[in-house]
């Protein structure tokens, strides 16, 4: 049970950061200029890929480097020239095109690579037991993952909150006139955020890659979740973000660990019964419902408390 | 909008031709229904009218939320789903009972399905509009949709659950077996229900939703709450999303996690808003081009999903108002009788177009064959993906076609301007 604990804590947080690492470039994009951006999962997943390929061809340490900033440049890329035009038609108009986009990027990606898995592997240097809990060994890649989502979390608040560049960015939000007023260029702050946000995306598919599944469907598993932490935090609040993904990382990773049913906790029911709703819902496992738990989570933010958990507004 | 520019004896005359051409759309509308499968008879002609059909009931559905309330959905496929189920668990029980409900009834078990969860779900997902409705929905989509998975009983896992559809009476010797009498079936619903949708854009009901997609906060002043209007479009579009799905089981014969699944809420999002939100027919035409392409380009392509992605992306960029808005924006300039200044702008404007239209689709083309090797075959020519010259001709495609159509695309924009202030003068806003 300790083993339990710890295992899946260690993972849970783990889980929860890379979460976190997406819904904070999400989390920005969408307060400063409205825009939910649901090609976001489609970003990492294009850090995954290009992870891969970069690593194939130039090894690991230089693809960490390179493919966040190939996918950041793709980021830009559609903010100017895909964005920033539609931003005449309003929200619905820009939330549609990043819908298109991320539907495309996924036939992309299973044009080019295929449909099944690639073999992005661990690199080499990294693919040793780090230490060994209960006699299970724990990876040292996993806490590389951690640690460069701690970084990353880290060097995102100190530059929001501490430097020059948090501030412009910060006033841009609220007062973009303002700060348009005062000589600087808004719209290319705007195309730099959105990069800078497009890269984390990135980032979190490089060093996740290895560690889960890389396939073209992966975008298409996470990205509902993510929707579900940002709602869940608050919309457009980071430290809610942040709550919302430890805790969803968490929970879901101790429902996949746990494996009771209510047909282990009070005996099976009479068989009698036959196949109905009743015994589908007495038979189920916790692990197997961990993948709507973030959903149900959902369900019920919203009708206790609509504006999330650190949300200030309604909408 | 032309009758303010119009003096007011016109309005009048205006009105009761409108009449005239309303009943005579509907009436048009069912006589080529009826008169479609007589002309084209092969059986891959009456599956796609069949899957046509149910396609422009689910969109037209959508765009009570999409067009009508301003909602944007992303899991509008979960009412379709219910609807569906719920229709081949109900044909099931009906033949295992031998009760008297004659086939063509089951759509309207699917629609009460439908309307029902949207009853009970609804409340809470229309409390906001805009981007928060969007993620509510695509989360409780995919709520639902997982969950089907673990409700074995009701949805039947993966493989989903079968029905026969000649199991249950005939009604007037019919027994629906034949292909061509569940087309007559789809048609018929077809028909009640896009004339049941278009009568409700024509109530205060529908007025009112308009009203609350436009400006949910006047909506309040005047004594509405937007909340409940949000609600009770979100329960008709249930409702006929669910016949839409009961259509679907019975035409299948099958209902499975897919019906519920987010490619399907993508799907008829796609085809409502290729096809226009603004106007009633637009998710008509939407539903026919989607489909239509999703039948005709699986044969030709192996990637006619990423066509139907870049088609909408275009759609969203250039014309927001979809299909049915680029046609009625040329209605005034038709009645101002200025069409005819700006066609031969259009035309020389389509060639370089077609020519970027042709190198990105030899790119694309190129990308997906270059494991395989299998030729490309457009317009006739036979290009090899792995070739260099291959390569080159979609570069000279993709970038001289981009570079000219800029130029001339400007000069359609400078002749439509010309035309739309000749039309403007001439009393016809354009």
């Amino acid at each position: 049970m300790a083993e339990l604990i710890v295992i899946s804590t260690l993972n849970g947080v783990l889980f929860g950061m890379l979460l976190f690492l997406l819904s904070s470039g999400l989390t920005v994009i969408f307060s400063m200029m409205g825009v939910l951006n649901f090609a976001h999962a489609s970003f990492y997943m294009l850090g995954a890929f290009f992870g891969y390929q970069l690593t194939r061809w130039i090894g690991f340490w230089p693809a960490f480097v390179l493919a966040p900033l190939l996918v950041g440049v793709v980021g830009m890329g559609v903010e100017r020239y895909g964005l920033r035009n539609t931003h005449k038609h309003g929200h619905v108009a820009e939330l549609l095109l990043t819908f298109g986009l991320a539907f495309a990027i996924e036939e992309i990606v299973s044009m080019i690579w295929g449909k099944s898995p690639v073999d992005y592997r661990v690199p080499a240097m990294l693919d040793f037991p780090a230490f060994t809990v209960f006699s299970t060994n724990y990876p040292a890649y996993k806490i590389f993952m951690l640690v460069v989502s701690v970084v990353i979390f880290i060097a995102l608040l100190v530059t929001l909150k501490k430097t020059r560049v948090g501030l412009i960015v910060q006033a841009a939000l609220t007062h973009p006139s303002m700060v348009g007023h005062l000589g600087h260029n808004v719209g290319r702050i705007f195309m730099l955020v959105f990069g800078v946000g497009s890269a984390l995306a990135g980032l979190a598919g490089v060093i996740a890659g290895p560690s889960l599944v890389t396939q073209s469907d992966m975008a298409a598993l996470l990205g509902p979740i993510l929707f579900v932490v940002i709602v869940f935090g608050g919309l457009g609040s980071l430290p809610g973000a942040f709550i919302a993904s430890l805790l969803i990382g968490l929970i879901q990773t101790f429902a996949v660990a746990l494996n009771g049913s209510l047909a282990s906790v009070f005996g099976p029911l009479d068989p009698s019964l036959g196949a109905s709703p009743l015994t589908d819902i007495w038979n189920v496992t916790i692990a197997q419902i961990a993948p709507i738990l973030p959903y149900v989570l959902l369900v019920l933010v919203l009708i206790f408390r609509p504006m999330g958990l650190l949300g200030t507004r309604e909408s | 909008m032309t009758n303010a520019a119009t003096p007011a004896p016109a309005v009048a005359k205006e009105e009761s031709s409108g009449a005239l051409t309303f009943y005579g759309v509907w009436l048009l509308a069912a006589i080529a229904l009826v008169v479609l499968p007589l002309i084209f008879s092969s059986g891959g002609s009456l599956t796609s009218f069949s899957l046509i059909g149910i396609a422009i009931i689910f969109a037209l559905s959508y765009n009570i939320l999409l067009g009508q309330t301003g909602l944007l959905s992303f899991g509008h496929a979960v009412q379709y789903g219910l609807g569906g189920f719920l229709a081949v668990h109900a044909m099931n029980a009906v033949a295992s009972h031998n009760w008297p409900i004659p086939l063509p009834v089951i759509p309207l078990i699917g629609g009460i399905g439908g309307m029902a969860f949207a009853l009970v779900v609804g409340w809470v997902m229309t409390k906001r509009a805009g981007t928060v409705f969007a993620m509510i929905s695509l989360g409780i989509g995919e709520l639902v949709a997982s969950s089907s998975l673990i409700l074995r009983s009701v949805f039947g896992g993966e493989s989903g659950i079968t029905t026969d559809r000649t199991a249950l009476a005939p009604m007037f010797g019919w027994t629906f077996g034949p292909q061509i009498q569940v087309y007559y079936l789809i048609a018929f619903w077809v028909l009640i229900s896009a004339i049941a949708m278009y009568a409700l854009t024509r109530t205060p009901l529908g007025r009112i939703c308009n009203a609350v997609r436009d400006n949910p906060e006047r909506v309040q002043f005047i004594g509405y709450d937007p909340h409940v209007v949000r609600y009770l479009a979100y329960m008709f579009a249930g409702f006929f999303a669910g016949i839409a799905g009961g259509l679907a089981a019975i035409n299948f014969e099958i209902a499975n996690s897919a019906y519920l699944g987010a490619t399907q809420s993508g799907l008829v999002l796609f085809a409502a808003f290729i096809g226009g939100t603004a106007y009633f027919f637009g998710p008509i035409l939407g539903a026919i081009l989607v489909t239509y392409l999703q039948l005709g380009l699986t044969n030709v392509t192996s990637v006619w999903q990423l066509y139907f992605g870049i088609i909408f992306i275009v759609i969203v960029m250039f014309a927001p108002g979809g299909i049915a808005g680029i046609l009625m924006k040329h209605r005034p300039l038709i009645r101002a009788g200025t069409l005819g200044t700006v066609i031969p702008s259009y035309l020389v404007a389509a060639i370089p177009t077609l020519a970027l239209v042709l190198g990105i689709i030899l790119s694309i083309e190129t990308v997906a064959r270059f494991a395989s090797g299998d030729a490309i075959n457009l317009l006739g020519i036979a290009f090899v993906p792995t070739a260099p010259t291959t390569w080159a001709a979609a570069a000279v495609l993709v970038v001289g076609g981009f570079l000219v159509a800029r130029i001339t695309w400007r000069r359609v924009a400078e002749a439509w301007d010309r035309a739309a202030t000749v039309a403007r003068d001439r009393g016809y806003l354009a």
